[in-house]
């Protein structure tokens, strides 16, 4: 039977840089991904020179960059939550918990990813991932799927180690540049991609292995 | 966005006093300003879909611009404002954006909500 992955992010984008070459290879194998993106990053910051958007417009926009990036990375089953930018670690944890509760039952993963909680630096990067842990601890010991989590708080290291499963994706790299292209709105800025263009080994070596923990529940 | 017509501006605010309107009110530096870069302080704050009433209001400044409007109990005050929304004419769109184009202040008004 074919592999089911589940993965359940915050905001589009979240995918791009540190796990959309893991999906691609996944998919290639013959992996089902669904993936639960819980807002649709519409308090982003990004407008242009000269703006494209706006704070209305934005929401849109990421939506249309969100649908592109999963075409590229091949994802068969995307879900748009709907839950409101910045809010994630003040929403209703029972709400959470009821959609993330029946995503689980339906799709039935065999591995889940996310951000680790406490060590992901944006506020709902780190709420989601405690809401996935914790709907994941409901469920019993034997029946939990493994979560590998995303982590690049600064000092993240020191508290949670070092990851513990790599990913090389260097033959996926099409895929990955495509989806984290498809973000046109979010990935201009210099401090991401900086302003040269990067040869084939640099990309390689910037963009070749992601990197994941494992959970400990 | 186009840069701000203090002059379309001002007929926007004029035109949606004394009426029941729904505000999106933001600042911001990002949630990753302290990621990266230590020494800055990490703030930001918004209100949105709230509903308001004024009686007087008026943009000032050279740029970036200013936007004060005179409520029954109280102000709202923005300063920063760069840029405005030409297409919407129904709500007044105002934004503030750095250099790099990213959003650090907004104002927003309209008669429906956001």
């Amino acid at each position: 039977m074919e592999k089911r992955i589940l993965v359940v992010l915050p905001h589009p984008d979240d995918e791009a840089f540190c796990l959309s070459g893991t999906l691609a290879k996944e998919i290639s194998a013959g992996a089902h991904v669904t993936y639960a993106c819980l807002t649709l990053g519409e308090m982003g910051r990004n407008m242009g020179v000269p703006p494209f958007a706006n704070r209305v417009t934005l929401k849109d926009i990421r939506k249309l960059e969100l649908e592109a990036s999963c075409e590229a990375i091949g994802i068969q089953d995307l879900r748009m939550l709907g839950f409101h930018d910045k809010m994630i670690e003040f929403e209703d944890p029972q709400l959470l918990d009821e959609k993330l509760g029946a995503l689980l039952e339906e799709v039935r993963p065999d591995q889940v990813f996310t951000f680790y909680p406490g060590y992901s630096v944006h506020p709902d990067h780190d709420a989601c991932g405690a809401a996935v842990v914790r709907s994941i601890a409901k469920l019993p010991a034997g029946e939990r799927p493994p979560v590998y989590c995303m982590a690049f708080s600064r000092n993240h290291e020191e508290e949670i180690g070092q990851p513990d499963v790599f990913v090389d994706v260097r033959d996926y790299m099409p895929q990955k540049l495509a989806s984290i292209r498809a973000h046109r709105s979010q990935f201009q800025a210099p401090e991401l991609v900086g302003s040269k263009e990067l040869t084939a080994e640099e990309l390689e070596a910037r963009f070749g292995m992601e990197r994941f923990w494992t959970y400990r529940f | 966005m186009l840069p701000i017509s203090t002059q379309i501006v001002q007929q926007r605010i004029d035109s949606l006093k004394d009426q029941d309107l729904y505000i999106h009110l933001e600042l911001t530096t990002g949630a990753y300003a302290a990621h990266f870069d230590s020494s800055k302080h990490p703030a930001s704050t918004f209100i949105t879909n709230t509903r308001i009433r004024y009686s007087l209001g008026s943009i000032s400044g050279q740029g970036p611009y200013r936007v004060g409007l005179k409520m029954e109990h109280g102000w709202i005050y923005s300063e920063g404002l760069t840029h405005y929304e030409e297409s919407d004419d129904r709500r007044l769109l105002l934004a503030g954006h750095d250099s790099q184009g990213k959003l650090v202040v907004s104002l927003q008004l309209s008669p429906e909500p956001f």
